[in-house]
């Protein structure tokens, strides 16, 4: 198993920048796309696929001792082909065929097409449960793989996340991370107007979770927050990650009045000023 | 590549998603009792047309399909007539058994309406298509089960449904549609349409592959096959009647759909077929597979559902 790749803190600003230029670039050139939904998970992925977190392996990209990375908001999967194009797993040129026929790079993360892909995903309420079947899995193999999962805040409605919370604390799965992408909005508008579940952090204390709340559009906070996941031993973390949708490129975004903009590419003249601002 | 119906010389109109949307509106006034729940798709499936013109019957619960089935139940009982909807997919296949539970067993008076039904939805990929629906809901004893063909088809099949006392599942697509009928076609649940007349073959469909099904009889047209093309927008009940017809006259039948081969509309007509009067049958579905992502043309070409397929299709089973 190859060591997972560490930025400092300066270099991991960059490689977000970069992956957030290929979010746009790969979601216009495929005419749709959740590119808003991707950009406010950048820090979390970059953080952990270049921040020294997720053991992983281009040789054998199915190790069973490597990290696990789930997106269960599957839509947001922009975000993780272009992390792992920036890792070298992908050339642009592949990522580039996002969402066209007989492409792998589909616009739902399929399992059986790419070996990176650790769940199929695109239904939401899912990724949690099959995260806690790994932890279970990697603990009676004796292996000290990490699973960490990543969720929507409006994805949180479902009512199955809540019953992986309590069967993650049953079993006391301190190699699980949740992470809840707090980006304010979901499909229909702002999740405080559709399906307000705030406070995160007071349900997941009560589910017996080790909870943070952090900024999830800085680096250093990200950092922070997965290296003191790793550090709890004896039950389940999750990090409240309070995001906007869309971040690196609001200033483009503003103007349209539409801060949530979900699922929709960036027009081919809307994206070229969002990559003049990630330049 | 053709659009859909252009061979058979029809013209594109809206997708049954919009057809059904803008119905509901329509029909708000009439139906006081009428009240939507939703699943944060609204925008998707349309229901917000109905939502944002009567803000007080319109409920969205969120990303909680299980718990959006059981509200319609729960208002049903209460004497509301809820239409509730979803993607195809998540609607049915998430909250199968709060749709068995609190709405088929008990007969509550509750719409289920699926949109992106299909693969034609195209980009999204596999997990967002819903291709085993069908079976699902007609899987349930005392649902009724309706996939409309165009547009003016859907807008009927919305008061249909709504007329009709008791669940009902309605099938609507993503993509804009050729229209088939005009504003005085008929349309009744559980009543087949004729919608080409023809004696040596017949092409029984429903939904986006009605317009495909006429597209392959113009085609046969030209070399001398006049195929029947049967409309069989309800599948559940099934008019047992024209399809023993269709086997009485014509001899042969080619079911085709947009769904797996499990369970659907070809299932459905092969039992009837059966048992009253068995003739060589052939099917044009999805087969027994996910689909993919791509343009909603292309994957349908991929898959095997175009004019060209039921053409050989016909010749197959006119060959047996
Ligand atoms: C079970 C299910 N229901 C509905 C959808 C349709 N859908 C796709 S994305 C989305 C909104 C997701 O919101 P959130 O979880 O907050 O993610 P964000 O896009 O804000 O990152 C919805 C409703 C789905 N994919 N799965
Ligand atoms: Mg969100």
């Amino acid at each position: 198993m190859a060591d997972a790749t560490k930025q400092s803190i300066d270099q991991l600003k960059e490689t977000a920048k970069a992956i957030r230029r290929l979010i746009i670039q790969i979601t216009t050139e495929a005419g749709s796309g959740h590119p808003t939904s991707s950009l406010s998970a950048v820090e979390v992925v970059t953080a952990l696929y270049f921040g020294g977190f997720l053991r992983h392996s281009k040789v054998n990209p199915r190790d069973p001792k490597r990290d696990r990375f789930i997106l269960s908001k599957g839509h947001a999967v922009p975000v993780l082909y272009s992390a792992l194009c920036q890792a070298g797993y992908y050339t642009f040129e592949q990522i580039m065929t996002l969402r066209k026929l007989g492409s792998p790079f589909e616009g739902h993360p399929n399992m059986k097409q790419l070996d990176t892909m650790e769940a199929s995903t695109g239904s939401l309420g899912q990724g949690l449960s099959l995260g806690v079947g790994h932890a279970l899995a990697c603990r009676l193999d004796g292996f000290d793989s990490h699973t960490y999962v990543m969720m929507g805040d409006g994805e949180m409605g479902e009512g199955q996340v809540w019953e992986a919370l309590a069967s993650a604390e049953k079993y006391r799965l301190a190699n699980l991370t949740a992470i809840v992408d707090q980006n304010g909005y979901q499909q229909t508008g702002a999740t405080k107007d559709v399906l307000d579940l705030k406070p995160f952090a007071a349900k997941f204390d009560a589910f017996g979770w080790h909870t943070q709340v952090i900024e999830g559009n800085s680096m250093e906070s990200v950092v922070e927050a997965l290296t003191k996941a790793r550090a709890v031993t004896d039950r389940p973390t999750a990090i409240i990650s309070q995001t906007k949708k869309g971040f690196g490129i609001l200033p483009v975004l503003e103007p349209t009045g539409d801060l949530n903009y979900h699922g929709k590419p960036l027009s081919k003249e809307l994206a070229e000023k969002a990559l003049a601002l990630l330049k | 590549m053709m659009a859909i119906g252009e061979a058979a010389g029809l013209k594109l109109g809206k997708a049954t998603r919009d057809a059904f949307g803008a119905a509901l509106k329509d029909l708000g006034n009439e139906f006081p009792n009428l009240v939507t729940v939703d699943g944060d798709v609204g925008n998707s499936t349309r229901t917000e047309v109905f939502a944002k013109a009567f803000p007080t019957r319109g409920f969205n619960v969120g990303i909680a399909e299980s718990n959006m089935v059981g509200v319609a139940g729960g208002l049903a009982a209460a004497g509301k007539i809820p239409v509730v909807s979803s993607f195809a997919a998540f609607l049915l296949c998430n909250a199968f058994d709060q749709i068995r539970m609190s709405i088929a067993y008990p007969g509550m008076n509750v719409k289920l309406v699926g949109s992106h039904a299909g693969i034609s939805i195209g980009e999204d990929g596999a997990s967002q298509m819903g291709i085993e629906d069908v079976a699902l809901a007609c899987s349930m004893p005392g649902m009724t089960v309706v996939v409309p063909a165009d547009a003016m088809s859907a807008k009927k099949a919305t008061r249909a449904m709504l007329e009709h006392v008791g669940p009902v599942y309605l099938r609507c697509g993503r993509i804009e549609l050729p229209e088939i009928y005009t504003a005085d076609s008929p349309f009744e649940i559980g009543k087949a349409n004729t919608v080409k007349e023809g004696k040596d073959v017949t092409i029984i469909a429903n939904g986006l592959m009605v317009g495909i099904a006429l597209d392959a009889a113009a085609a046969l047209a030209k070399t001398g096959v006049q195929a029947r093309v049967l409309d069989m927008h309800t599948i559940k009940p099934l008019d047992e009647e024209a399809i023993v017809k269709a086997a009485t006259e014509t001899g042969r039948i080619v079911v085709t759909e947009e769904h797996l081969m499990a369970g659907g509309l070809g299932s459905a007509v092969a039992t009837v077929v059966a048992r009253t009067k068995p003739v060589p049958m052939e099917f044009v579905n999805v087969g027994d597979t996910y689909a993919e992502s791509g343009d909603p043309l292309g994957l349908l070409q991929k898959y095997g559902l175009t004019a060209e397929a039921i053409v050989a299709a016909v010749k197959k089973v006119r060959s047996r």
